[in-house]
């Protein structure tokens, strides 16, 4: 009951006409991004930041709207793919291979529309998971002490870099590469610069939103101009708009399973949305009795993956906001912005500041029923945004990233900087080296080293104690499973690849 | 090939780094850990991860031709120039010129580039300057 009362007391936050307009205002904006190839919700979300941060929104505000932003992308992600067979972003890799031969049947509309209503069962059910989840986690999260959120941290990393890339040792370095450079600037503790190379510039150390905006944003320009902007596909034309009851129905056990599956992946901490669509679509695979048309437009195949990869968006949340680490590269950027909003979350949050936590997860849900209408009866608006060439929509981006940097700033050495990080970014992808992991080094760097200090000073130095307690060799054991298993796994769990045509 | 270059340039940035941990002021009294050591892990663990994609490397991957790097090339080249004269010329004039160069690198039709990059620049002007507050100037103040 208390639950409920905190919930209204959300409500009454997020249905203030300022906040309202925010999560309108995020959602649209939100599936223009995941619709859009090239652009997903983390650079998305990247983008928008430092333009939120200097719009001079509070807290619940900023939160909100980029949270909208965040499950309009999710939602968009679908567009591309089913009309264009273009993933709007990686999560939505999974519906491009039912949706996009759907719509080439002829079926687009009715593609679209069951997808967003998977889209709508899997976050709203998610966020629920949400509500009853995080309170408990945060209860739980107050007995973490410094050896537990240190082994916590190992934990992120380890599943991030053994789930979800084909490497671990290339996904332990980009994890190194991020701890590498948050150890640049003042240390912590004793307060005298460190690593700066006699750097006046990065005392301070290195901005992370300038990291982000130029792994993902600037990246993604290289990445395009190497490509000539040749990626583009033959789209399918979209029918008249109606709603396939029929499909919708036939696939409610779907739904419900495929959202079980997700939020549990999005849970896990460092597993995120892809893996919940790719873990969703498979099992649906093996559950249903006749799977002989997964591959050529079953609806079944299209409402696994976007509630799975909806449910895991709501899910990776929890871990962000209970513990301060993300499930995800998007939610690494949320709580990028939570940082930048000065709000440190963790168990703390839920106590101090029941009015942001609430107060969003009321959003989230307004944001969901905003989102569903969108994306039904209006997606038509949606898919002529698709027209939006590279060329012009490329240039916009960049624009859009270099004001928000400058305007945060307004120093040159970070624009520069930023430049540097997209080419490192563009040889990293080549490589196949996973960039997430380096933004989750740089958020996570100085708590990491700052907790494994303060255990060592409780313990006098004494190393067993970063495995003195149940919690903490919990951790420590999931994390090596998580590192290790997937090597085995790899031949039996094969990542399908997108179709061509 | 690519992995084993790879490897090498983390090894050889990972000792330098460890190199310039060692050259951490400590100060006097500090705790167990110090300020050094975190570093040093990371970059120990660095190099090992590397020495293992060096014995075990990926396929090669598909690297762009001498005039694709050579576009790439410019385009940081662009970008950088953008950073440097958005300060002294303000906002017009570097943004529709770097936008119209973009544009131009991704699709090379000189007539469409040139017409994105100076609507997207005035387009972006208003929206930037008047919808979100930020203080930008059009063009450098002792021009008018």
């Amino acid at each position: 009951m208390e639950t409920l009362s905190l919930l209204a007391d959300g409500f009454a936050i997020a249905l203030t006409p300022t906040t309202l307009m925010l999560a309108v205002a995020g959602c649209i904006l939100g599936t223009i991004i995941g619709a859009l190839p090239g652009l997903g919700p983390s650079n998305g979300v990247a983008i928008l930041i430092p333009l939120a941060f200097s719009l001079g929104l509070d807290a619940t505000a900023s939160l909100v709207l980029m949270t909208s932003v965040y499950y309009g992308a999710m939602y968009g992600g679908r567009i591309s793919s089913i009309l264009l067979n273009i993933p709007g972003d990686e999560p939505a890799l999974m519906t491009t291979l039912d949706g996009y031969p759907m719509a080439k049947a002829g079926r687009a509309a009715d593609a679209l529309v069951l997808s967003g209503v998977a889209s709508f069962f899997g976050a709203f059910m998610a966020t629920i998971g949400l509500i009853l989840l995080a309170p408990l986690l945060s209860k739980i999260a107050f007995k973490f002490g410094p050896a537990e959120y240190f082994a916590l941290y190992i934990l992120a990393f380890s599943t991030l870099g053994g789930i979800a890339s084909k490497n671990q040792a290339k996904a332990a370095i980009a994890a190194c590469i991020g701890l590498g450079i948050a150890m640049i600037g003042l240390d912590n503790s004793s307060g005298l610069p460190r690593l700066t190379f006699g750097f006046l510039e990065i005392y301070d150390g290195v901005d992370f939103l300038v990291a982000i905006v130029g792994l993902f944003a600037v990246t993604e320009v290289f990445v395009f101009i190497e490509s000539h902007g040749k990626n583009s596909a033959i789209g399918v034309k979209l029918g008249k708009i109606s709603i396939p009851v029929k499909d919708i129905l036939r696939c409610k056990w779907t739904m419900l399973r495929a959202t079980v599956i997700g939020f549990i992946a999005g849970v896990l901490p460092g597993a995120g949305a892809s893996l919940g669509s790719f873990m969703a679509y498979s099992a649906e695979k093996a559950v249903v009795k006749d799977n002989s048309q997964f591959g050529k437009g079953d609806p079944r195949g299209i409402a696994a993956p976007e509630a799975g990869n909806n449910a895991a968006a709501g899910g990776a949340l929890i871990p962000m906001l209970t513990l301060g680490v993300p499930g995800s590269g998007t939610t690494a950027v949320l709580l990028a912005l939570l940082m930048t909003l000065n709000i440190t979350p963790g168990p703390t949050l839920f106590t101090d500041r029941p009015d942001v936590v609430w107060g969003l997860i009321a959003s989230l849900l307004i944001a969901n029923v905003v989102l569903l209408i969108l994306n039904v009866p209006m997606v038509r608006f949606f898919v002529r945004i698709l027209m939006v060439p590279p060329w012009v929509l490329l240039p916009g981006v960049t624009m859009v990233s270099f004001v928000g940097i400058y305007s945060l700033s307004g120093s040159t050495f970070d624009l520069l900087m930023m430049i540097g990080f997209g080419m490192m970014g563009f040889f990293l992808r080549k490589l196949d080296v996973p960039t997430v992991p380096i933004i989750l080094g740089i958020l996570l760097g100085s708590h990491m080293e700052d907790n494994l200090r303060r255990a060592m000073v409780i313990s006098g130095g004494e190393w067993t104690y970063l495995f003195s307690s149940g919690i903490a060799i919990g951790l420590w054991i999931a994390a090596i499973v998580g590192f290790v298993a997937p090597m085995f796994l790899r031949g039996v769990i094969k990542r399908p690849q997108a179709i061509t045509d | 090939m690519s992995d084993r270059l790879f490897g090498l340039t983390i090894i050889i940035v990972a000792l330098g780094y460890i190199f310039g941990a060692t050259l951490i002021q400590v100060p006097f009294l500090s705790d167990p850990v110090g300020s050094k050591s975190f570093p040093m892990i990371i970059g120990g663990v660095a190099i090992l991860c590397a020495l293992v994609v060096m014995i075990k490397p990926d396929e090669e991957p598909e690297w762009p031709d001498l005039a694709t790097f050579g576009r790439l090339l410019l385009a940081v080249l662009v970008l950088a120039g953008y950073a440097f004269t958005i300060k002294p010329l303000a906002f017009i004039i570097p943004t529709a010129l770097t936008a119209g160069l973009l544009s131009y690198q991704i699709r090379p039709r000189a007539l469409p580039a040139a017409i994105t990059g100076i609507c997207l620049s005035i387009g972006l002007f208003f929206i930037f300057k008047y919808a979100l507050g930020l203080g930008l100037f059009a063009f450098p103040r002792d021009w008018f």
